[in-house]
């Protein structure tokens, strides 16, 4: 009989907390990130022309179709020059669907995959800034994200790429280097976290300032 | 690093102030003392009681007191299963997530039921909003809720004047008072706090191909009750969980705040802060070597990056370390004390990759769950696995000094002992008979990712993690292969599910029991005043002594294991 009851008490419990802590509690919530984080709470979403193309806190691809297509049938891109680029990614900058890249410190798969991300950045940057070398490329450059769609890049990796922005758009350094540091997010209250350089705003910003030809 | 190590320091002086004020808040609640929230949550909380029909006054022994956190925590393990395995039928699920494997929600509701939030899910592409909120969320608070409970229960029974009454105190008022007193204000007041910086809290679904969802509001209680399971896959190293440097020290304070405060809550208490101030030293000493070995390992890159010629020095305008795994905003600082401080606590969220680690800085994390959950713990484990490491120091000294040990004006005698021993091996004996079974036969390796060492790691950790109801992964580790969103013709590894399951509900309850049976045991005893031989627990040299047993206990069970994983990638730039 008191075994009855004390379970009867649990049952009950739980199904009282249900309703305040899982159900009130977070749509209370809601309401008030609703009414006055309007904005931030559904995704600090970005709108071009009234159509929204992403959220300044996630970072997405800005790539060219080859018009190729590997073996599992996916379509094989390449970085658009015209753009700043985001540290690579593991889920291809999925908003999505995000996973963590698990590759181990002694990795022999991952000494490829960083071998191969290390070339292709030199590659891509190399024709507008002959003196990089592999020591000068910032390790944020070639190493993916924790999340996958990290919305920023190093400072020092945005200057490598500010040369290839000035020469593909026809800007000066200065005026790219300026763009830089206004979309850069800098530590909070200057102490707290990195300073990072969103890419996404950036991009937009450049597209603002001069019109890819 | 000059910059790094100030923002370590920001972060622990943040916690030092305020774990007198919360800590006697906690105090205050728990000892049935008015507090300034009454006017507002009085009515809640006797209304709550009204509905439970049961007298909070009326005291309990502590088989009564045990008997309600199995029977709540049962009742709260069927209703998870259930709400689990009834997707379809949620309201608030936009995308139509199906229910996934029954293993997976084996696992899963044991996950959030004991407070381990180890998941082999993938929340933004298997789980509803409506499981989201009033099924995990709600163990968030009301797991979190029952460790805080059993430690004060502890700590009553350690109070107590030589008693023959039931004086434990009353479960279902420790667990009330714990959600409504501490958890939701403070959750309250954190979401706000995460919104203002870009978490967000929407009930819509998807917009251009972005995953979203109420957030905010869980974010925060997964910190706070030292939960740890994210909405989103990556956890806390997603954006809109955790966006900015600020969001990420809220939530690493967050995670540690009620651990560190619990032990002034014990001092204020037992009638002595020392006391409380000589739990949080030892426990800080330990945490501060993890701090600073991790970030100093991660400041250096990997064998793999070296080979491949990346340069990981520091460079202007880069943090240079290692990287991988880890994002901008954060660096290497901010990533390497997350990883600390959510392992010695048992909250297990994270904000790097711990499976993409240096080796000696993968070690850390190993470590610190070898400590048992005592160096700060889960909230409320925390503080009650720390005490019985108090009672096994305590013994250990009287051992060396000859006398009968005693606590606090208490004996500790052959029952306690015998109970605090298995109290304190029933977590590593789960982590290593789990582990054994799962690399001695075929069946732990499907789940496996990485070969060579880095392999034997992720399912060492698998289950070290499980069993002290940690939580965080080395996320190459698997327990459910899931080909595309929704769940359909998902299929879960029912090996790895259900050792899961079984370990975490045992490697909880079971302590709480002992616990318990500690504190009734006891709450039964004479208080005799403290003569000159009297081994004093709130000195430097006790403070020592308790760190010295923690580390030995924790070495002596784990070092062999540990050699073979991260250690011995940490010694060789060997690629496997």
């Amino acid at each position: 009989m008191k075994l009855t009851k004390e379970l009867g008490t649990a049952a009950i419990a739980i199904l009282v907390l249900t309703v305040i802590l899982g159900l009130a509690y977070p749509l209370v919530m809601t309401g008030i990130g609703q009414v006055a984080f309007p904005n931030k709470a559904n995704g600090s979403q970005i709108k071009v022309d009234g159509k929204v193309v992403g959220s300044k806190l996630l970072a997405q691809a800005f790539v060219i179709d080859t018009g190729k297509k590997d073996a599992d049938g996916n379509a094989i891109t390449r970085p658009d020059p015209k753009y700043f680029q985001p540290r690579p990614s593991q889920t291809d900058y999925s908003a999505t669907s995000s996973t963590f890249s698990n590759r181990g410190p002694n990795s022999a798969v991952g000494r490829f995959f960083f071998r191969d991300a290390l070339a292709s950045y030199l590659d891509l940057e190399r024709k507008y800034d002959p003196s990089l070398t592999a020591a000068k490329v910032p390790v944020d450059a070639v190493t993916t994200s924790a999340s996958g769609v990290d919305p920023h890049i190093s400072k020092a990796n945005a200057r490598i790429q500010a040369h290839r922005i000035a020469a593909v758009r026809g800007l000066p350094m200065d005026r790219v280097d300026k763009l830089i540091d206004q979309h850069t997010d800098g530590r909070f209250a200057g102490v707290l976290g990195e300073p990072g350089v969103n890419v996404l705003e950036l991009n937009l910003a450049l597209d603002k300032e001069a019109p890819a030809r | 690093m000059v910059q790094g190590f100030v923002q370590i320091a920001i972060f622990c002086a943040l916690v030092v102030a305020v774990v007198p004020f919360l800590g006697s808040y906690m105090a205050r609640v728990f000892s049935g003392d008015r507090t300034f929230l009454d006017p507002v949550v009085g009515p809640l909380e006797r209304g709550t009681y009204r509905l439970l029909r049961i007298d909070p006054t009326r005291g309990q022994d502590w088989k009564a007191y045990a008997r309600g956190v199995i029977f709540f925590s049962l009742a709260g393990w069927l209703l998870l299963f259930l709400i689990l395995r009834t997707q379809t039928l949620h309201p608030w699920n936009p995308s139509d997530f199906h229910s996934g494997t029954w293993d997976l929600s084996f696992n899963t509701t044991s996950s959030f039921v004991t407070n381990t939030n180890w998941q082999y899910y993938a929340g933004e592409t298997t789980l509803s909003y409506f499981s989201q909120m009033a099924g995990l969320a709600v163990q968030n608070f009301v797991s979190a809720a029952t460790g805080i409970a059993v430690a004060i229960a502890l700590i009553r029974g350690i109070i107590a004047r030589r008693s023959t009454n039931p004086v434990l105190g009353n479960f279902w008022q420790d667990l009330i008072r714990a959600c409504f007193y501490v958890l939701l204000p403070i959750s309250i007041i954190g979401a706000i706090v995460l919104m203002s910086q870009g978490v967000i809290q929407t009930l819509g679904g998807p917009i251009a191909d972005i995953a979203r969802g109420p957030v905010a509001s869980q974010e925060v209680i997964k910190e706070l009750g030292t939960n740890g399971g994210g909405i989103f896959n990556t956890n806390s190293a997603y954006p809109f969980e955790n966006p900015t440097g600020l969001s990420n020290l809220f939530e690493m304070f967050l995670i540690l705040c009620i651990p560190a405060s619990l032990t002034y809550t014990y001092g204020r208490m037992v009638g002595s802060r020392r006391q409380g101030w000589a739990l949080f030293a030892a426990m800080s000493v330990l945490f501060i070597v993890s701090v600073v070995v991790v970030y100093i390992a991660e400041q250096h890159g990997t064998p793999a990056q070296h080979a491949a010629g990346v340069h990981t020095g520091i460079l202007d305008g880069s943090t240079g370390g290692n990287l991988e795994g880890k994002e901008q905003r954060f660096g290497i600082a901010n990533s390497a004390l997350w990883t600390a401080v959510t392992t010695v606590t048992s909250c297990g969220a994270v904000n790097a990759a711990f499976d993409s680690l240096t080796g000696i800085g993968g070690m850390i994390p190993f470590v610190d769950l070898g400590y048992g959950e005592s160096v700060f713990g889960g909230v409320g484990t925390g503080l009650y696995t720390m005490l019985l490491y108090v009672l096994l120091a305590v013994f250990i000294g009287g051992l060396m000094v000859g006398r009968t040990p005693e606590f606090l004006g208490k004996k500790v005698e052959a029952r306690e002992i015998k109970l605090v021993s298995l109290g304190v091996l029933v977590t590593p004996l789960a982590v290593l008979l789990a582990t054994f079974l799962a690399t001695a036969t075929k069946y732990g390796k499907p789940s496996i990712f990485a070969s060579g060492p880095q392999g034997f790691s992720e399912q060492l950790y698998a289950y070290m993690s499980q069993a002290n109801n940690n939580g965080s992964a080395f996320a190459g580790y698997t327990g459910y292969y899931q080909p595309t969103p929704g769940n359909i013709g998902a299929h879960g590894i029912t090996f790895a599910d259900l050792l899961g399951g079984v370990t975490m509900l045992g490697a909880r309850f079971l302590p709480i029991v002992l616990v318990l049976a500690v504190a009734g045991g006891l709450a039964t005893k004479r208080v005799a005043p403290a003569g000159l031989g009297t081994l004093r627990t709130d000195t430097p040299t006790f403070v020592g002594l308790l760190g010295g047993t923690v580390v030995l206990i924790g070495a002596l069970t784990f070092f062999p294991a540990i050699l073979l994983g991260p250690v011995v990638q940490g010694l060789t730039d060997r690629l496997f």
